[in-house]
């Protein structure tokens, strides 16, 4: 892809020295952005560094303590969304905003329907609809009811949205939150077709390898600051992450393999709903990877693992013990901890204190004494763990819904690492983490492994199961189709396999698949290093 | 012969309240605000329309009062479950007590009588070929909620209002100003409702008259999923329910038991489509 050649003589919008304060905190701290027509915009950093804020400003959500804002060189002071709107400006939020009952075409007019007498004209709303989706080879059907879509395609809604107001600005927060990589490709394929046809997009995110990917411009913000502003063709992955982070942050480090032990974990023939005939095995001081593009039966994987779905068939044995019916309590007095995927819902419990989500599950063993948990030993508990995981917590009575997304993340992993329990599941530990934070829950789980535990981990990033796991499985449709010692799989491999490009089920396969040279997968995505990107960005 | 036409007809005289609150409660349901307080509005219309109907000794204006008092009581709602954002049930329970002891206190103070007002001057609605003209709006205003609803911008709104509100906002529709408008046109139909039961199924005021009639459009809501053809037909089945208890009482069931037959058909009604929802939804606990 050629990065279109950008016309200095147009910025779709300026920033010019916007400061914005919240009691306690300078959000914005003069800040400066120039966007220009026709570009593709990354505004990078981390959770808290300012970025929201800025497009808060811009979007006339927030008004700013300092600034101006100008808009096709235009002077402009926006009181609500509507009137940036008006300005042709659009922002299409992380969480989606649809209506799920309604259709697409109802989605896409809703508040700007073309009407007759006051009724709502389904055919010429329609029309345009059909008009945009091919105008901008955005591929939905505009008669499908928004509920029953994949979000990659409900993400393509939200810019149908704004394309139907005539939003000439694209500013979109964190679009690929929720896509799998190869709905993030398509969105990219949609914004690069947007820009072409001279429109503006800002992409709010701290996924690194879609600004390398994706964008022209990168502007990285850091303490309500711009601390770097970059031509993409000329950065890599580290000059950004150092940007971020304020320090130089190891990306997709490869640790070291283990020395595996004892088998701790063997899984045979397990059938539960979502998952068929999985076969595997975990010793002591060895991490086993799963990857898989979400949905292909991981977290069901776990689920009948942490005692959470009910096992149809097959057997689980945890250190030589049957658990395979076993209730979850009585699977972690056998020997097992489990980090889960979903952190604040099933995690920990976000209105209680970090304290008491410290002292969860340790509260049959440690903390209790005869049966009556004293205080002063759930904050001693909670002192010790906050302390030795580097969680930021203001006080352990703090509620856990303070905490950040990566401190969360780290007490919750401290949590489980503390039970010292032979077996530990983790899910996703890095989902929605600041980069700062994902080098040391990494070197947690290392540091775990080298102790003599076994941990089976379950992760949708490729690189982290690449440089964390010393077998990686892949899931597929229910399945395991596919096995690899550490370093014997690359990206490309991994991916092709994750879109079922493996003739069969090869459970513990230690040996390379084969993969059949006919068949190309479209939906594998191999993700790139930041290498690779780098120097496909340079050639 | 159990079932005849006369049993459907006076089926159709006993659900027009029902439906009027009903499709008031679909109204609201439509735009976000569950809406139990259906019964104290419906309360408050019965007591204007005698009231005003006696004084001006025009049904009609008994009716337009009845309308605009029940459209002026929903606003205890509109305010407190959507400016103030409080509970809407506990405010729904509190209007629905409220209206109870307003009304009957206020029987006491301006008619002087308790329990019931009862007088041969004060004026019905009449009939138009066979049933009351509030009878013939209520079928209309289910054919209009029903067109708008699904077609005219304001139910898309309304709608989308009720799904997703924050997705209402993005968009740059006040989500405040349609589920005010709901709960108001609520009030309005409920206040219909009540003068259709005050001054068109009977001519008089007695003190807590609408005896459930309000609760039992709330399980019309439910079970007609606030869509205005559903509703219609739960408030038939409620209507048949009640036609049906009075002529059991015709054949000798003593009163009290006929009288729970509306009651009784809600229960297995709920019964019925809770059931029904979960073995759809999967739901185990």
């Amino acid at each position: 892809m050629t990065p279109q050649p950008p016309d200095p003589s147009e910025p779709a919008f300026e920033l010019i020295g916007i400061s914005k304060e919240f009691p306690g905190t300078l959000a914005n701290d003069r800040v400066d952005l120039a966007v220009r027509r026709g570009e593709i915009h990354a505004l990078m950093g981390e959770n808290g560094a300012g970025k929201s804020t800025l497009m808060s400003v811009l979007y006339g959500m927030l008004r700013p303590d300092a600034g101006t804002v100008k808009v096709d060189g235009r002077e402009v002071s926006f009181a609500s969304p509507g009137d940036a709107m008006a300005a042709g400006l659009g922002m299409a939020h992380q969480s989606f905003k649809l209506f799920d009952s309604l259709t697409v075409t109802e989605n896409v007019v809703y508040g700007a329907e073309p009407r007759r007498y006051g009724f709502v004209d389904r055919a010429a709303a329609r029309r345009r609809v059909a008009e945009l989706v091919e105008a901008h080879g955005l591929a939905v059907d505009p008669d499908a009811r928004v509920g029953d879509l994949p979000v990659g395609v409900r993400q393509r809604v939200e810019i149908l949205k704004l394309l139907h107001r005539g939003a000439r600005t694209l500013i979109l927060d964190e679009p690929t939150a929720v896509l799998t990589p190869s709905e993030a490709d398509a969105l990219f394929g949609v914004l690069r077709s947007l820009t072409d046809a001279g429109r503006t997009v800002v992409l709010v995110t701290h996924k690194l390898r879609e600004v390398l990917e994706g964008s022209d411009n990168v502007t990285v913000m850091r303490d309500g600051r711009v601390v770097a502003r970059l031509r993409t063709a000329d950065t890599t992955a580290d000059e950004i992450a150092a940007a971020m982070t304020g320090r130089s942050v190891a990306l997709d480090r490869v640790y070291e393999t283990g020395a595996p032990g004892e088998e701790v974990l063997r899984v045979s023939g397990l059938t539960a709903a979502g998952v068929h005939d999985a076969e595997l095995t975990v010793r002591a001081g060895e991490i086993v990877g799963i990857a898989g593009v979400a949905g292909n039966g991981q977290s069901e994987l776990v689920e009948a693992l942490a005692g959470l779905r009910q096992v149809d068939s097959g057997r689980v044995m945890l250190s030589g013990r049957d658990i395979t019916h076993a209730s979850a309590a009585r699977r972690r007095v056998e020997g097992l901890a489990y980090v889960p995927e979903d952190r604040h819902a099933v995690g920990t419990a976000p209105a209680a204190s970090v304290a008491d989500n410290l002292a969860m599950g340790h509260h049959r063993t440690a903390l209790s004494h005869k049966g009556v948990l004293p205080p002063k030993s759930v904050r001693e508990h909670a002192v010790k763990l906050i302390e030795r995981f580097g969680v930021k917590a203001s006080s352990p009575g703090v509620a856990a819904s303070a905490l950040s997304g990566g401190n969360l993340q780290k007490l919750l992993i401290g949590r489980e690492i503390a039970h010292d329990a032979p077996l530990l599941l983790v899910e996703q530990p890095t989902r929605g983490v600041d980069i700062g934070a994902v080098q040391n829950i990494h070197e947690q789980l290392i540091a775990y492994r080298d102790a003599g535990h076994a941990v089976l981990l379950v992760s949708a990033e490729l690189s982290e199961v690449r440089g964390l796991a010393d077998r990686i499985l892949v899931m597929y449709e229910g399945r395991i189709v596919a096995s690899y010692p550490k370093g014997e799989a690359d990206e490309r491999t991994l991916g092709l396999a994750m879109a079922g490009g493996v003739d069969s089920a090869r459970p513990e396969a230690e040996a390379e698949p084969v993969v059949p040279a006919s068949r190309t997968a479209p939906t594998a995505r191999p993700e790139e290093t930041a290498q690779t990107a780098q120097t496909e960005k340079g050639a | 012969m159990f079932l005849d036409s006369d049993l459907a007809l006076s089926a159709l005289r006993a659900l027009t309240p029902i439906l009027l609150a009903a499709l008031g409660g679909a109204i609201c349901e439509r735009a976000g605000v569950f809406n139990i307080g259906l019964e104290g509005m419906m309360l408050m219309g019965c007591f204007t329309a005698v009231t005003t109907s006696w004084f001006t000794g025009s049904p009609w204006l008994g009716v337009l009062a009845a309308a605009l008092a029940a459209a002026a009581y929903s606003l205890i709602l509109a305010v407190g479950a959507v400016t103030l954002k409080g509970d809407a049930v506990v405010l729904g329970v509190a209007m629905n007590l409220l209206a109870v002891g307003l009304t009957s206190f206020l029987l006491r103070t301006v008619f002087g009588v308790q329990g019931t007002f009862d007088d041969p001057d004060l004026a019905g609605l009449g009939e138009i070929a066979g049933f009351s003209p509030l009878t013939w709006l209520s079928w209309g205003a289910v054919a209009v909620a029903a067109v708008l609803l699904s077609r005219h911008a304001w139910g898309l709104r309304l709608r989308g209002v009720g799904e997703t509100p924050e997705a209402a906002a993005t968009l740059g529709v006040s989500p405040a100003k349609y589920k005010y408008g709901a709960v108001l046109a609520s009030g309005v139909l409920c206040g219909l409702a009540g003068a259709q039961l005050a001054l068109g199924n009977v001519t008089l005021f007695s003190e807590n008259m609408t005896a459930g009639r309000g609760w039992i459009a709330v399980v019309a809501v439910m079970l007609g999923r606030a869509l205005p053809l559903g509703v219609l037909l739960a408030a038939l089945l409620f209507g048949l329910a009640e036609a049906a208890g009075f002529r059991l009482q015709g054949l000798g069931l003593p009163q009290q038991a006929t009288d729970a037959a509306p009651y009784v058909v809600t229960l297995i009604a709920l019964f019925l489509t809770t059931a029904k929802r979960r073995r759809k939804t999967g739901a185990v606990v």
